[in-house]
Order: C-alpha cells, then sequence, then structure tokens
C-alpha cells in the first residue's frame, strides 16, 4: 500500500448551484445543531458565516444592476481551509487540535478545554467556539468517514461535482485545467484561491476556483498564517533582551569603575 | 421557460450543468432571475402570463424566415392535412375560433375537425374532460389517412398556411410590446434555438408549473410542441420537450391516476348515460387506427386484474362496477361541494392544500362544513390543524401519521417515464404506516363489514381482488407485488408478461396498468436495477425501466427519416436495418419491430397495422403528430395569446382578453380583480426555493432546512421598493379581494420591472412555503390566489395575477 496522500477539497464555485445540500449534509452527518431561524436579507443566505454551529456555508452575491446583461449571481459554498501551515492547531495548549494522517485539521472535542486561542489564531474567522459549552468546533473535513473510505457528506450530497474531494495533488492538476477551460470559454476572470504552496498558509488543504476576488466572496486576499512570524518575533525579543542585558551590564560595569 | 429547474430539481439540474460544460447554450425565459438563469448563458426576463406571445413569435420567426425541418414536417406532421371549410380561426374572429357559445362559455369542437371527417357520438362529454378524452388521439380514419391533403403545403386550408395565417401577427415587435422582451432579444433567442435545430442538431425545451398554472395552461405546452415539431426536435436525441414534475412520482400518479376522469394507463373513465357496456367504452375509446386501436384489450385486462375471476365475458368484465363520471369532480370542484356543505367526509393524503393550493382561506371554510377529515402526513401540517382558528368547528379530524420514503419499499416514476425502485431502509416509528398499509388495510376491514351484505352496490367492494402478501412487523402488503400486478400476468399459468403487445381482450389477461406492461417481465423488479452509466451505452436501458417497454425516447421512430435512415450520423438513434429486416438502434424501437419503412397498410387494416411504415407517431389515429389538434382540447386547436384572469393591460393580440372557455368562479370569497383594477397594479407570481419542499410539511418542520430559509418573504425590485416606500427586511403587507398576507421585504436586483405596451408593469415574487405551523412559519401565499382554472385539466392559475403591495404589517 502507498503511503497515505494528503487529502482535500476542491471547490468549483463556478458549477454551484446555491442548493445548499453541503449545508444540510455536513450537520446530519456531523450531528451540528441549528444556528438560528433569522432571516437575514443577504439575498439568499441565511447562514451568515462559517461557525461552531456551521461548518458549510454557501454565499450569495448579486452583483450589478439588472438593466445591465451582466448581472451575476454568485454562489460559493465556504469551509475550513485545512491549512498547511495551521495556526488553530499551533497555537492549541491542549492538542485537542492535531493534524490527521490525512493532512487535515481536526479538534477533539474530548480534549479540547475552550481556551479559544484557535479562534483567535484562525486568519479566516472558522473555528469557533460554541455557546452552550465553550468547546471550539470546526470542519473534520469528516474524519470519520474519511477512515472508512468515504468521500466527506458534503462532497457526496452536492449535485453538481462543486464540492470534490480527492487527493490534494490531482485536485490542484484538476483545478488548473478547469480554469484553463473556463477561461478558453470567455470566463477571463475565473481563478484559483488557496491552491498555492507558498502563500501565507502554505496552501490551502480545501481550495477554490473562484469567479471573482476573494473579498467579494468575504474571503482575504491574501491570508496569512498567525502564527507564521512567531519565530521571528522571538528572535527580535531575545536580541532586544539580550541588547537590554548588554546594555545594563555595561551601565553596571561602567558605574563599578 | 415556465421552470426554475436548478431550484426545484437540483439533483437533475446537474445534467444541464453536464450539457453546458460539453458545449450547450442554456437559455432561461422567466419573469424572475433565479439560480436557474445565474447558471444560463442567457437570462431573458418576460412578463409572467405572457409566454404563448412569445412561443407564438418563435413559431412565426420559423415558418417566416424558412427555418422550419421541412421534410420532417410534411413527413411525421399534420401539416398536409386540409381542415373543415366550417372553421374560423382567431384571425378571423378576433380572438375566438369557431363553435365559441357564449351562454355556456364552452366551444362546440365539431367546426375543428378535419375536411371530410365526421365527428363521433363522442363529441358531446369531450367538452368535459377534454385531452383524456374519448377521440382525442383522433377519428374513425379509414386506412389511417384524412380525407383531403396537400402535400405541397399551399392549399389555404391546410394545416400549415392555417398555423402560419394564425401566428402571423406574432412578430418580434409584438413580443417586446406583450411580454416586455426587447426585440433584439427575442431575435437572439430565436436565431439561437433555430441554428441549433434542424439534421444535424437538436433543442429541448424544459417547462414546469410555470407553464401549466395558467387558464391557457395547456395551450402554452401545445405552444411549445407545434415549435419543436416545426424544427423536427421531437422523438430525435438531445430533442423533445420535459416537464419536470413538482415532486417526486407526480408523473406516476397520472399514469395510475389519482385524477377522477382517467384510470390507468389514460384510458378515459366511462360516463353516465353514454357507455352502458364495455362494447361501447371499446367503440368511443378505440379508434380503429394507431395504438388506440387496442383499448378494448388494455381495459379488459385492468378489469381482470381488478376482478379476477369474477369478471368474465358473460358479466362484460364487471365493466358495470366502474364509476361513471357524471360531472366536474376535480379538486376544485370537490371544494366548492364542500363549502356547499355536500361533500360529508374527505381523504388528504401527502397534501397540504390549505397552504398549497389557491384560495386557502376558502379552502379553511369549506373544510369547517365536512363532517369528518382524514390526513396522513409526517406531521401536522395546516390542513389538519385548520379547525384550531374555528372555535364552532364540528368536523372531526383524524390525524394518521406517515411513513416517509425510506421507511418503505416502492417506486418512483419521474419526468422521462422512468420508473426507479426505492427499497426501505429502516421500520417506520410508532403508528406511522405507509400509503400501501393504510389503503390494503382500510380496504380489508371495509371488505370485512360488508361481508355478509347482499345490496348489489357492495359487490364492487367485495369482488376485488385484494390478496397481496404481507411482509415486517406492521404487516405492510409487498410493493412488489403490486407491482407484478400492475405489470400483468397470464390467467391460466399466472407467469408475468413481457409487453402490452400480449394483452388480450379475452380474459385471458390481468395487468393493473397497460403501459407499464413489463415492468415486472421474466418475474424480475425491472425498476430495481442499477447498473452504473459507465458500465452500459449512454442511453442506459439497464437502469430502472422506463414505459412504455423501457424505451427512453417515445416516437423515436421520427429519428430515421421516411426511408428509415438517421436525419444525420451525429444524431443517429433507431434506424432501419434492411439486412436484418428490423428496426434497430440504441434504445427500444417505438415501431413495430418488423414493419418496413415502405409498408403501405391493406384496406381492411386496424390499429397499429393501418399506420404506414413512414408514420411514427402510433398513438394518433393518422399515425402524424399534430401542429393542429382537431380533437382532445376544449380551447382550442392551436394556442392563442390570451391575458390571465387578473391582468393589469388590455390584450394586444385580440378583442377577446382571456380564454373564453376558461372555468371562472365569480363569488364573495373568490373575487377577481378588473383588467387594469387601479387597486391591483402589480403583477405577481408564487413559486418554490429549493430549501422547502412544496406546502411545507417536509420542511417546516426541520431544523436544518428552516433555518436555510427561516421566513416568508416577498421579492420586489428597487424601483417598486422606491415607489412603494418598502423598506429591506421589514415587513409588507401584500393584497388582493381574497386576502392579505404579511411578508418580509427582500429588495433585489433579481427583479426587474418590464415595460409593456408602453408603461412600466412591476412583478412581486413569493414563494408558498409557509403556514402557521412548524419551526419556521408566516402567511401562505396562496390565499392571495383565486380560482381560476384552465379548461381542460382544471388546474389552477397561481403564475400570474394581480395585487397591491404596501408597508407595514398586516391588520389583525
Amino acid at each position: 500500500m502507498s503511503a497515505q496522500q494528503r487529502m482535500g477539497f476542491f471547490t468549483d464555485t463556478s458549477v454551484c448551484i446555491g442548493c445548499k445540500a453541503c449545508e444540510v449534509a455536513c450537520k446530519e452527518w456531523n450531528d451540528v445543531p441549528e444556528d438560528g431561524l433569522e432571516f437575514t436579507g443577504q439575498s439568499y443566505d441565511n447562514t451568515g458565516e462559517l461557525g461552531a454551529s456551521t461548518w458549510r456555508h454557501v454565499a450569495f452575491v448579486e452583483q450589478g444592476s439588472a438593466d445591465d446583461m451582466d448581472f451575476r449571481w454568485l454562489m460559493s459554498s465556504d469551509v475550513c481551509k485545512h491549512c498547511t501551515s495551521a495556526a488553530c492547531l499551533e497555537v492549541c495548549p491542549t492538542g485537542a487540535l492535531f493534524r490527521t494522517e490525512f493532512g487535515t485539521v481536526v479538534v477533539q472535542p474530548d480534549v479540547c478545554n475552550g481556551c479559544g486561542y484557535c479562534v483567535a489564531a484562525c486568519p479566516f474567522g472558522v473555528i469557533d467556539r460554541r455557546e452552550e459549552d465553550g468547546r471550539a468546533w470546526k470542519c473534520t473535513l469528516c474524519y470519520d468517514r474519511l477512515k472508512d473510505g468515504l468521500e466527506p457528506a458534503c462532497a457526496k450530497a452536492c449535485p453538481t461535482d462543486s464540492i470534490q474531494f480527492g487527493e490534494l495533488e490531482d485536485l490542484r492538476v484538476r483545478a488548473q485545467g478547469r480554469v484553463e477551460e473556463l477561461q478558453a470559454d470567455g470566463v477571463a476572470e475565473a481563478r484559483l484561491y488557496g491552491d498555492d504552496p507558498s502563500d501565507g498558509v502554505g496552501g490551502f488543504g480545501a481550495f477554490f476556483l473562484l469567479l471573482d476576488d476573494p473579498e467579494v466572496y468575504g474571503l482575504p486576499p491574501d491570508p496569512v498564517s498567525t502564527t507564521r512570524d512567531l519565530p521571528d518575533l522571538w528572535k527580535h525579543t531575545a536580541l532586544a533582551a539580550g541588547a537590554l542585558v548588554a546594555g545594563v551590564a555595561a551601565a553596571l560595569v561602567g558605574r563599578s569603575r | 421557460m415556465g421552470s426554475n429547474m436548478a431550484e426545484n430539481h437540483p439533483v437533475g439540474f446537474q445534467w444541464v450543468m453536464e450539457a453546458k460544460r460539453r458545449g450547450a447554450r442554456i437559455i432561461h425565459i422567466d419573469p424572475r432571475f433565479s439560480r436557474t438563469s445565474a447558471m444560463a448563458h442567457d437570462h431573458v426576463p418576460l412578463r409572467a402570463g405572457s409566454d404563448i406571445a412569445f412561443l407564438g413569435a418563435l413559431i412565426n420567426y420559423a415558418i417566416t424566415n424558412d427555418r422550419c425541418f421541412r421534410e420532417y414536417v410534411c413527413a411525421y406532421t399534420n401539416a398536409i392535412t386540409i381542415v373543415s371549410d366550417d372553421f374560423r380561426d382567431t384571425e378571423d374572429l378576433d380572438g375566438l375560433f369557431s363553435g365559441f357559445e357564449s351562454e355556456s362559455c364552452k366551444y362546440a369542437l365539431g367546426s375543428w375537425q378535419y375536411k371530410g371527417f365526421e365527428a363521433g357520438a363522442a363529441a358531446g362529454h369531450r367538452e368535459l374532460i377534454g385531452e383524456q378524452a374519448h377521440g382525442a388521439h383522433g377519428g374513425h380514419l379509414a386506412h389511417g389517412d384524412p380525407p383531403y391533403v396537400d402535400h405541397t403545403l399551399e392549399d389555404p386550408r391546410c394545416v400549415f398556411q392555417i398555423l402560419k395565417r394564425h401566428f402571423s401577427r406574432y412578430t418580434p415587435e409584438m413580443v417586446e410590446e406583450v411580454c416586455g422582451v426587447p426585440r433584439e432579444r427575442f431575435l437572439e433567442v430565436a436565431e439561437a434555438v433555430c441554428d441549433n435545430s434542424g439534421r444535424e442538431r437538436t433543442t429541448a425545451f424544459v417547462y414546469s408549473v410555470g407553464w401549466t398554472q395558467h387558464t391557457v395552461g395547456v395551450q402554452y405546452i401545445r405552444a411549445a410542441s407545434i415549435l419543436q415539431l416545426l424544427l423536427g426536435n421531437i422523438g430525435r436525441p438531445g430533442g423533445g420537450i420535459l416537464a419536470l414534475r413538482g415532486h417526486a412520482s407526480i408523473q406516476g400518479s397520472t399514469d395510475i391516476p389519482t385524477l377522477f376522469n382517467i384510470l390507468p394507463g389514460y384510458l378515459p373513465m366511462p360516463s353516465a348515460g353514454s357507455e352502458d357496456d364495455l362494447a361501447d367504452w371499446i367503440q368511443l375509446s378505440s379508434p380503429p387506427t394507431g395504438y388506440w386501436g387496442h383499448a378494448g384489450d388494455y381495459m379488459t385486462s385492468l378489469l381482470k386484474a381488478w376482478w379476477g375471476p369474477v369478471a368474465t365475458e358473460d358479466n362484460d368484465y364487471c365493466f358495470d362496477y366502474l364509476p361513471r363520471i357524471d360531472s366536474d369532480h376535480s379538486a376544485y370542484a370537490a371544494l366548492l361541494r364542500m363549502d356547499a356543505a355536500e361533500v360529508e367526509g374527505y381523504l388528504v393524503m401527502g397534501e397540504n392544500p390549505v397552504v398549497g393550493a389557491a384560495n386557502g382561506k376558502l379552502w379553511r371554510k369549506a373544510l369547517g362544513k365536512l363532517k369528518w377529515l382524514v390526513v396522513r402526513d409526517l406531521v401536522e401540517v395546516e390542513t389538519a390543524s385548520f379547525w384550531r382558528d374555528q372555535p364552532d368547528c364540528q368536523t372531526e379530524v383524524f390525524l394518521l401519521p406517515a411513513a416517509s420514503h425510506v421507511e418503505k419499499s416502492g417506486s418512483f416514476t419521474n419526468t422521462q417515464r422512468l420508473l426507479q425502485w426505492h427499497h426501505q431502509a429502516i421500520e417506520p416509528p410508532g403508528d406511522c404506516r405507509s400509503e400501501l398499509w393504510f389503503m390494503y388495510h382500510l380496504g380489508r376491514r371495509v371488505r370485512e363489514r360488508l361481508r355478509d351484505s347482499d345490496d348489489p352496490k357492495d359487490r364492487p367492494v367485495l369482488d376485488l381482488t385484494w390478496e397481496y402478501p404481507t411482509e415486517g412487523p406492521s404487516a405492510d402488503p409487498s410493493a412488489e407485488a403490486v407491482l407484478r400486478e400492475i405489470s400483468g400476468y397470464r390467467i391460466a399459468d399466472g407467469t408475468a408478461l413481457d409487453a402490452y403487445q400480449q394483452l388480450a381482450d379475452d380474459g385471458s389477461t390481468a395487468c393493473g396498468c397497460w403501459i407499464y406492461c413489463g415492468v415486472y417481465a421474466n418475474d424480475e423488479n425491472q425498476a430495481a436495477r442499477r447498473r452504473p452509466g459507465s458500465e452500459q451505452t449512454w442511453v442506459a436501458p439497464d437502469w430502472g425501466w422506463a414505459w412504455p417497454l423501457n424505451r427512453r425516447i417515445l416516437y423515436n421512430r421520427a429519428s430515421a427519416d421516411p426511408s428509415g435512415r438517421p436525419w444525420s450520423e451525429r444524431k443517429r438513434y433507431v434506424w432501419w436495418d434492411d439486412a436484418d429486416g428490423k428496426w434497430t438502434g440504441e434504445d427500444v424501437p417505438d415501431f413495430v419491430a418488423d414493419k418496413a419503412p415502405d409498408y403501405d397498410p391493406p384496406e381492411d387494416a386496424q390499429a397499429e397495422k393501418a399506420l404506414r411504415g413512414d408514420e411514427p407517431f402510433i398513438m394518433q389515429a393518422d399515425g402524424r403528430a399534430w401542429l393542429y389538434a382537431p380533437s382532445g382540447l376544449v380551447d382550442g386547436p392551436m394556442p392563442t395569446h390570451y391575458e390571465p384572469q387578473e391582468s393589469p393591460i388590455d390584450n394586444l393580440l385580440y378583442g377577446q382578453q382571456s380564454n373564453p372557455a376558461r372555468r371562472q368562479r365569480a363569488r364573495a370569497d373568490n373575487a377577481y380583480h378588473r383588467v387594469g383594477d387601479e387597486r391591483f397594479p402589480f403583477v405577481f407570481t408564487t413559486y418554490r426555493l429549493t430549501e422547502h419542499h412544496t406546502a411545507g410539511g417536509m420542511s417546516r418542520w426541520l431544523p436544518y432546512l428552516s433555518e436555510l430559509q427561516p421566513e416568508f418573504f416577498v421579492e420586489v425590485s428597487p424601483a417598486l421598493a422606491a415607489l412603494r416606500g418598502l423598506r429591506h427586511r421589514e415587513w409588507a403587507t401584500v393584497s388582493t379581494l381574497r386576502a392579505e398576507v404579511e411578508a418580509r421585504v427582500l429588495v433585489t436586483e433579481r427583479i426587474t420591472p418590464l415595460r409593456v405596451s408602453d408603461r412600466e408593469i412591476h412583478q412581486i415574487g413569493l414563494p408558498y412555503h409557509w403556514g402557521e405551523n412548524g419551526l419556521a412559519r408566516g402567511d401562505s401565499a396562496n390565499d392571495l390566489l383565486s380560482l381560476a382554472l384552465d379548461p381542460n385539466v382544471q388546474i389552477g392559475e397561481y403564475k400570474a395575477a394581480t395585487c397591491d403591495i404596501r408597508p407595514g404589517r398586516r391588520p389583525r
């Protein structure tokens, strides 16, 4: 048997029909509670954002005026990015957050102590604490299903294959082909988001094909792991501290003279 | 057109997305910009209720620009047929056809017939039951040929010329005026459709209740049929007209009907007075030519399935046991009788008419006059709880818990006539039971009660074949045993039948629905077959089973030219194999397997044998598709643009405002708005969202669905919001003479005002899922609607009416 490859999602928003089957399938499989019966008025999106009780979120973006022929209604299913450099995991003091054999990032609810460091650390605002129990929750990329050789519930339920699950390397190749296909069809604005291993989080384990700038979908244009600069910071701190010690020592030495 | 496929049929829509990926152009012509529009290459908004004007202009465009598929039209349609000298068109009578009787608001249909054709004796009750009537598929044509034809299509009385003249005023300029679609946009669509049709290419139309739910709904579909025939898009791969149904197995519920006027397999229900015995019925139902010539085989086999050994030649196979139609017993007719306290009891199964049907207030009032009401559903839907708001209500309501689809086995029949089996996954909880369990045990108990009766009226119930094996802890009858009976068997040895051609009128076969004959061929449940697409041909004949005979495309003989060769290699599907002397191809040929293309029937030939080898439309008496319908419809042989019952404008095409034969029920509790009534200046349309299911019984009680669309909202354009002072997310009240409902305001660019007849028309969108029960609650949009019905099928006009809208909540 070959070594386990890193698994992930490629969400091709160009074929998302906004049915929200991913949201429902996710909640059914993972037993995620209802997240409020509120009419938001944000187009057809009454979910709002990802959170402790919403692990898939379909955004609806109405663009332009109906009078112009370029009116667009963009739909996109957002999810935890399962970052290569996952700040949530790095700041977790209890080890509740860990990287699985599939390269995904998962919280163990029985270990999480609810400190909330991960919530502040996530550059996308994905992970969140549930008010009722204080613990942090997010997409597990259906870790239990993966262990049984099944694809995640959202990908399984998606009728148009907007959500594709597979080996990350394969997905990146497939996604590149899809972008080229769309661009050849005149969809010049098609682009990938999160597929680049040299970005601020080392590339996403769950990346996207978008039809506009990430900000349009409520996504950060250039996400950076909040822990990326920590080693540098510590180095600077150490230098500063060293300088301080040297200064003080020099002063003392001087005085003693 | 008239469909929001991405939202209401998301699973089927994956194939539209697949077609798009492979290069198909998707055009969405619909009043609103929906999730379907978002996926289409083009969205063309038009005024709700104006589709026939648009389709008529496409027909006119194809004819006047010589874009028809002429060989196909001449060979396979009734374009050549000469129509009666007595026929007068809407062109002659300012929007009426000949035969209109203003007192009864009905048409006498005789003058619409082919020249030289004598109208049958059944003409009288055609008026009542329309397209399912006797003679609807054609009359008694000797040799399968109409008496007078003109193959040059030049005769001014031939169908082609009549059609051409009828649609001549449907111009791009008229589309701009009536539909609010700029003529350039219309021409883009017309070009695209014509360019994509012909020998090498085919175009498909998809529609849903956006077409059917009108006072002229059947004619919407007729208009598309005419266009598709003129362009050669019927009976060929990639062509056709797809009717997407409202929910799972609605196709099945017309095949094996829940309708008052047809029996299984579209056999007409006998009428009181005109069909005293089986011979009368066969005579009226069996045109001597075409496959309906075997109606006697189908009916006799049905009677044998129902009454088994009791049904014999001597007692006319129990034909007398069948009920007879004495008047209109459709849903709304029953509602009005209920309101007049003429209906004692009512069974509602898997339906929530108080929310889902027009004029909910009238429904609640009428239900309160019943003595008893049975509602079978998953939850306490509003139809079961209406009495809570009526302190003096005397109706005794029984709410019986139903099993869901995963808790029972059975088949779904989808829009393409495909039966797919679903297996029970778990036992239903508590007292929940399947429909099959309910009907079987109800019948069993009724028969038990009647066992000692000697009243002749109880014989039909007592003599029924009612023995089904039961299974499981709740003694559920075997759904497969029922399917086997529907599929049919030989009386002598009980062996399963393979094909409807094996049915006989001598009592030797039993079959519960002739078009389903063979779904249990070889004593196997063919509907349960699930060979993956990757392991078979692209037509996928081994997935489920399609009626009839597992054919995937009806009338597929039309995919070959008259001589039996494919019209083009690119679109080859079914063709004549000269060497083998039979039809062959990708699908089961919809034709007599060994009938050669040059077959010429002998003078005395009957049924399908009377049709020539180049006539693919084998259910019609003349073997041809009907551009012009000489019978079968009660409101005209060709579609005509009429305004909805309620419209802000006059009909710009004719003096006749609305469908003259529509069924109106004007009364205080069902009042209509006048044309151009200033109190109700806006057009509204009701519809569904992906997140909920129809009247809400399967979604409003579920937290995961309710949170996705928690509240009733009304969609308005920024312009209308400014005009009426409506504020986003706040309340608005929508009113008609029937009701006032309140909803949250969603201001969106997806709704556009249209310029129609030199004025701006505002359209309002209302999803109709909500009611007062469940987790996601709200007023019911359908309360706003009136009963105004299509005369052919008694369906209501849900898709276009007028209203007013004001800011704020409704008065309490």
